[in-house]
């Protein structure tokens, strides 16, 4: 028999999710006053334990990459913080037919954001009014101006660097100030200047003035591995612990939401998950429910939650939920620069991420395709790991001294080249419940229907050519990007830039959205949804900035209205 | 003039005192600076207990493994070479874990004796020096693939191996001071790029 909670204790809100969206929520609904349940699907973090920073390769017996080398190029090597996989035993997903789609979970506490790249950028007014703009997909039911003060307090509480440059639809925001360039900017900046491609200071959710009870960045580049001092920015270490501190939040770790249960008076009463430790269903009841487990679990969730009033999923009548799947466009090229390899001994490290970057530079401009894309690029004298030298040892061949001169003089001369930029909603992508497949918890699994369309393949072939200028007018060559050659392949594969968004939409009409203005559910007045499965778009800004800066909102509409007594 | 690198204690020690009391941030960074120490030492400690054992090569295998990576990457005037840098124990660890790398650097090993023995009427390291290289040369290139096909399952061997070489090389410490990284330091200030002409 399940243990469905005979004592009945109801909290305020159960929140489903611990990452940047869950843990915004769990800081704002605390610190509110309201009395918030956590439920995680992984375990709790330990970062004395599971963060690896400042250790050498040589003071591992596998070097970093793990039992049998299986780290070799992968997220899960030993030193990356806690992060998620690729594939999860147990836990499955399909694809159709004729369809690629990855899907990169988490089961930690923090999830994503305690590896995330901290990129933080503002989406800008056009972002919220696409199809004002050009036409296509649909206008956000918010404006810039109404999300603009989440932005600042988000930026102010958890410290992003920048510098305010007025880019057109790259909005400025609460910067401190940034890091000075490494070499491999400075050239790759004169270069960009030289072709009027804009290039300024990135703007990373890292420290570099102590703030808020942090210590600023030490700069040792290490942000993937985790920040043992909190310099940088993860939900697990910033937001989780403010939230208890209040003395008001409970996390459930190891607990695998399976359905939102119906109460008699139209809301929601209760999450029934399982219990990884006893493999037993469990019920936690609440007022009101904050779905948070990332766009793609939250959509499989409400799909999940099947009742006689809801035959298609809790909040589904519009039919909207897994619809609208989106990634942002990935293409990568890389290049060699000569002028690097005389460069003397310096420290190269800076903080775990770019100091420089790209904004979309031809906003408002015709262009062979709608909207747009940012570049990132890094490179240059970083710690040596495992595989470094692979492609040396390719070129060079052969063995002995003029090997090891050659892996010597090509040390830390390549720059690599990434675009992201926005895709535009399809018909053809989208998610939905496998008929035929349960994981290991006895959960239906999402089946994904995945194709670009030809906006972001001309697109990924413009950020290939754009690589390909840059990296010459800076005196490089290109030695290859992944999968050269074929334009049609120099795009990412669907879900794997790991920006997979758009499942639980917000609009102002029910019929072709499933959250209102404040990401609430039409249907279901007591469900909302605080991680980017509500984004109407996904413009070429990595979306986690605005996954936090829409939960604060969100959490503070919750909260009037639990003063309100509407709970 | 540079900032000064702080030391790791300072560091610690000022990281501590600084976060906000009733946060979880107090504790973390002397624990876990304690716990990569305790991880550190307890791996010291069973290298040192009577060197390495290997775990997948036997004796003769294992001393052809040592001579094949000093080969690819030796000792000379500017550092130490592969056995210095603990690339064969690297290799024999993973090897011993991985049914894929046993096939590929295993059978690759005795495919070395065996081309060895046809040749020259003895085994990869009862070979001249002149002998070792010249089966060397063939292998370590891929256009002698190209010419003749019998080479191509060495030129594979080959070529991962002297990747895991460089891998093993390339990331011990004196593979590191050779290459002239620096930082996985704790820095007040990210000082950027040093003057250099032309960048």
């Amino acid at each position: 028999m399940p243990n469905l909670n005979p004592s009945r204790k109801v909290y305020d809100v159960c929140i489903i999710g611990s990452g940047a969206g869950g843990g915004t929520a769990a800081k704002v609904l605390t610190e509110g006053g309201l009395n918030v349940v956590m439920l995680e699907a992984g375990p709790r973090l330990n970062p004395d334990k599971d963060f690896k920073e400042h250790v050498w390769p040589y003071e591992l017996a596998h070097r970093g990459v793990g039992v049998a080398g299986g780290g070799r190029f992968q997220f899960n090597d030993e030193f990356l913080a806690p992060n998620g996989f690729w594939e999860i035993e147990g836990e499955p997903y399909t694809t159709a037919p004729g369809s690629n789609f990855r899907w990169f979970r988490s089961r930690i506490e923090g999830g994503r954001t305690n590896h995330w790249g901290r990129i933080s950028l503002r989406f800008g007014p056009a972002d919220f009014r696409a199809r004002s703009t050009d036409g296509m997909g649909d206008d956000w039911p918010i404006t810039y101006g109404e999300l603009s003060p989440y932005y600042d307090k988000v930026e102010s509480y958890i410290g992003v660097f920048g510098t305010r440059e007025n880019v057109p639809n790259s909005p400025d925001g609460v910067f401190l100030p940034p890091p000075k360039p490494r070499c491999t900017e400075t050239i790759i900046k004169k270069a960009c200047d030289s072709l009027h491609i804009t290039c300024i200071p990135s703007r990373l959710a890292i420290l570099t003035q102590p703030l808020n009870g942090r210590p600023a960045c030490h700069y040792c580049a290490q942000c993937g591995r985790g920040c043992i001092s909190a310099a940088n920015f993860s939900s697990s270490q910033v937001m989780i612990p403010p939230a208890q501190a209040t003395g008001r939040f409970t996390m459930i770790a190891n607990a695998m939401a399976r359905e939102i249960v119906m109460g008699k008076s139209g809301k929601a009463e209760a999450v029934s998950y399982i219990d990884k430790a006893t493999r037993s269903e469990q019920r936690i009841y609440a007022k009101a429910f904050v779905i948070a487990a990332s766009a793609c679990e939250s959509a499989r969730l409400l799909l999940n939650s099947r009742s006689p009033a809801f035959p298609d999923g809790l909040a589904n009548s519009s039919g909207v939920v897994g619809r609208y799947l989106t990634d942002s466009v990935g293409s990568s090229l890389a290049g060699h620069f000569p002028q690097l390899e005389g460069m003397p001994a310096h420290n190269h490290d800076g903080v775990g991420g770019m100091h420089m970057y790209m904004p979309w530079w031809r906003f408002g401009q015709k262009n062979e395709f709608l909207r747009g894309y940012h570049i990132e690029f890094g490179g240059g004298r970083g710690m040596p790991g495992v595989g470094g030298f692979d492609g040396v040892c390719a070129e060079h061949e052969g063995y002995g001294t003029s090997l090891k001169q050659k892996c010597h003089s090509s040390y830390g001369t390549h720059i690599g080249f990434s675009g992201r930029g926005e895709m535009i909603p399809n018909e053809k992508s989208y998610c939905e419940i496998d008929p035929n497949v349960v994981d290991k918890w006895g959960i239906p699994v999402l089946r994904f229907h995945w194709q670009w369309g030809e906006n972001e393949i001309k697109m990924a072939q413009d950020m290939q050519e754009t690589f390909r200028s840059i990296i010459e007018a800076a005196g490089g060559t290109v030695t290859g990007g992944r999968r050269r050659g074929a334009t049609s392949n120099s795009i990412s594969e669907g879900g794997e830039i790991i920006h997979e968004l758009g499942t639980v939409r917000m609009g102002n009409d029910p019929k072709t959205s499933v959250l209102n203005r404040n990401c609430q559910a039409h249907d279901v007045r007591n469900v909302f949804v605080a991680d980017a499965a509500p984004f109407v778009t996904n413009p070429d800004k990595n979306p986690t900035l605005t996954i936090m800066a829409l939960s604060w909102r969100t959490s503070e509409y919750l909260l009037e209205q639990a003063k309100k007594g509407e709970l | 003039m540079l900032p000064d690198p702080v030391t790791r204690r300072n560091v610690l020690k000022s990281l501590s005192m600084g976060a906000a009391v009733g946060s979880v941030l107090r504790a973390i960074p002397l624990e876990a600076a304690a716990y990569a120490h305790s991880l550190i030492q307890a791996e010291k400690a069973d290298a040192k207990a009577g060197g390495y054992v290997p775990k997948y090569f036997t004796g003769h295998l294992y001393r052809t493994l040592q001579s094949l990576c000093e080969t690819i990457i030796p000792a000379d005037a500017d550092s130490g070479g592969a056995i210095e840098a603990g690339a064969p124990e690297f290799i024999d660890l993973l090897t011993s874990e991985n049914p894929e790398y046993q096939l590929k650097l295993g059978g690759g090993l005795v495919w070395l004796d065996s081309m060895c023995t046809d040749r020259y009427g003895r085994v990869y390291l009862d070979c001249t020096p002149q002998q070792r290289k010249e089966i060397l040369d063939l292998i370590a290139y891929r256009k002698n693939a190209a010419t003749d096909e019998s080479l191509s399952q060495g030129v594979a061997f080959f070529s991962m191996l002297r990747n895991m070489t460089s891998d093993g090389f390339f990331t011990s410490k004196i593979g590191i001071q050779y290459l002239g990284y620096i930082g996985n330091s704790y820095l007040l200030e990210f000082p950027g790029c040093p003057p250099v002409p032309g960048v």
